[in-house]
């Protein structure tokens, strides 16, 4: 059983590594300070079980696990998040709260060991934890081998490509394994708007609107990117824009 | 009612009974008074209170005459010839009558609304001063729980591979936790207390954080004396460091700074931040509003509080007003003592917990 623990405290990481010492099977092959060395020690290691803290540096526990294609199964380790809590706690996934004792630990490893496939509702949680306020103004996506945070107001618009989502941005564009409506909805509160069904734009860029075709528009913005709108689309924005 | 007793001597009216007469209206013109006033005392009208005064004097004026008539009237009997001049004089009794029962009313009326909203006036400075005070004791009082267990993790952590400094920082813990408990009753401290608390709280993260976190504290000995509001400082400083460590990757160092300037004590807190991946912080934003609400409870100005960006720092700055007088009187040693007892209780678990531990540990 390959082990690696992520926290960015030396002596958080020490208890978890003490605690794991009376498993002889268990065998610790990385420790990582923050969410870009976890991501690369995931890659190279390919680990059955890792131990994750949620406050990171730049990216936190559950971004990191987004970027991750077949995430191992995870013991999620928090001192105090109420988000994260309330994510954990509709799953069946396992979190220890800090301080935790040995016999909570056992008890978590021993939940792993009987039900080892626990990557279905791991990705629950990170979708869950995805709408909390700290990762709701920043999108985390991966570009070739580097990692990319973009706030979201450096974004252009988002377009639907297949399963993904296109993000484009000031630095050029980036995939995103999402779909529409998520973003539709986590945007929501800022200056976004589903213009059409395979777009949604923000709203603070917009220098024109012209009629196009039949009922639909177009929008252009300070880019010059020009973005096709629905005729329900076009509601949305007036709506948005206040006209 | 010396002045009707001389105006009815005057109309040649003799001795008993012009004192009789004025005795008597005088009397009952005096119970109407009391009457009228001591009804406004427990009732004052609203809205259409002049109509009110009038109809209650004119019927109150009625009624004294009324009574009047009747008492000198089984006073004197019938037929004693000085009813004729009762009855020609009723348009001037009656007319002073009531000016007298108006006006009575009327100065009632003004000196019992007036006393009313003193009260309600000092009621609601009451009311404002409690929610200010109120307020102002949670905004000190807010205790970072993550910091709490995440020290506690730490300490568990340091239980087996190094009890001695796991000790040691329950002893940390214990000190920063009992200087809340005590501090949240205070207003005011000067710069030197809040610093060493600020220290206590900076030896507790650079057990956590280890090498990365650094800490640089400058001033100068004039500074140490000035007022500052209690627990000011280290939320400031929280806010500093978990910007610059959860934004960055790497060493970080937070600098404060603290200046005497002219009435006014200048603390510039600096941090590192990564530009290209923070939102523009909206206001002061990141988890200074609560500091910003403080300072305005106590000062009522705004702007005392002020962040900047400067390429890769991001830079708080506070301004502190030096009033003299500022100084608060102690408030009542009693909270004192319990914020101590529960800070020791604290401390005592702690203990017990890490002696149990090394105990089992031994074994």
């Amino acid at each position: 059983m390959k082990v690696v623990i992520i926290d960015d405290e030396l002596l958080a990481r020490g208890i978890v590594k003490e605690y794991l010492k009376s498993y002889s099977e268990a065998d610790l092959i990385a420790e990582c300070s923050d969410g870009f060395e976890g991501i690369k020690a995931i890659q190279e290691y390919k680990p059955d079980l890792i131990f994750l803290d949620i406050q990171m540096p730049k990216i936190n526990g559950f971004e990191m696990l987004e970027l991750i294609e077949n995430p191992p199964a995870v013991i999620f380790t928090t001192a105090f998040d109420e988000f994260a809590i309330k994510a954990f706690e509709s799953n069946a996934v396992d979190y220890l709260l800090k301080p935790f004792s040995k016999e909570r630990f056992d008890k978590a490893i021993q939940k792993y060991l009987h039900h080892a496939d626990t990557t279905t509702s791991t990705q629950e949680v990170v979708e869950t934890a995805a709408q909390s306020p700290t990762q709701q103004n920043r999108v985390v996506v991966k570009d070739g081998n580097k990692i990319k945070i973009i706030p979201i107001n450096k974004i252009h618009y988002l377009e639907a490509a297949d399963d993904y989502v296109k993000i484009i941005t000031d630095e050029g564009s980036f995939l995103k394994k999402r779909t529409m409506n998520f973003f539709e909805e986590s945007l929501s509160q800022y200056h976004f708007a589903r213009v059409h069904r395979s777009y949604i734009a923000n709203t603070q860029l917009i220098t024109r609107i012209d009629p196009y075709e039949k009922e639909g528009h177009l929008l252009l913005l300070t880019t010059g990117a020009k973005i096709p709108v629905s005729k329900a689309g076009y509601m949305k924005l007036k709506e948005v824009l206040g006209i | 009612m010396l002045v009707q007793y001389i105006m009815l001597r005057q109309l040649n009216i003799d001795e008993v009974h012009a004192i009789t007469d004025s005795m008597v209206s005088n009397i009952l013109l005096a119970a109407c008074s009391f009457f009228i006033s001591n009804n406004m005392k427990y009732y004052l009208p609203r809205g259409e209170k002049y109509w009110y005064i009038l109809v209650v004097s004119l019927m109150v004026s009625f009624l004294w005459m009324l009574a009047q008539h009747g008492i000198l009237w089984l006073i004197f009997k019938e037929g004693d010839s000085y009813f004729s001049v009762i009855r020609n004089s009723w348009g001037i009794r009656f007319g002073a009558g009531f000016l007298l029962i108006s006006s009575m009313s009327m100065f009632s009326l003004l000196w019992y609304s007036q006393q009313e909203q003193k009260e309600t006036e000092q009621r609601n400075t009451e009311t404002e001063r409690l929610s200010k005070e109120a307020e102002l004791f949670k905004l000190r009082q807010q205790l970072q729980p993550h910091f709490l267990f995440n020290s506690l993790n730490s300490i568990s952590a340091l239980t087996s591979s190094d009890p001695e400094k796991a000790r040691h920082m329950i002893q940390q813990l214990s000190d920063f936790l009992r200087g809340t408990l005590r501090k949240n009753e205070q207003q005011w401290n000067t710069l030197e207390e809040e610093l060493n608390h600020l220290q206590l709280y900076l030896d507790i993260e650079k057990v956590r954080f280890g090498q990365r976190l650094k800490t640089e504290i400058i001033y100068k000995d004039e500074a140490l004396t000035l007022k500052i509001p209690a627990l000011l400082l280290q939320p400031i400083v929280e806010n500093a460091i978990k910007f610059g460590l959860y934004d960055t990757i790497g060493e970080v160092l937070i600098k404060l700074e603290a200046t005497k300037e002219v009435n006014t004590l200048k603390i510039v807190v600096q941090n590192p931040f990564d530009p290209e991946t923070s939102q523009p912080v909206k206001g002061t934003g990141f988890g200074l509003s609560s500091i910003q609400r403080r300072l305005f409870l106590l000062f009522a100005r705004n702007g005392l509080l002020s962040t900047k960006k400067e390429g890769q720092y991001f830079i708080t700055t506070v301004v502190i007003p030096q009033i003299t007088g500022t100084q608060q009187p102690d408030t009542s040693s009693e909270k004192e003592q319990m914020a101590d007892l529960i800070s020791s209780e604290i401390n005592s678990r702690i203990h017990d917990k890490i002696n149990q531990t090394i105990k089992r540990k031994m074994k």
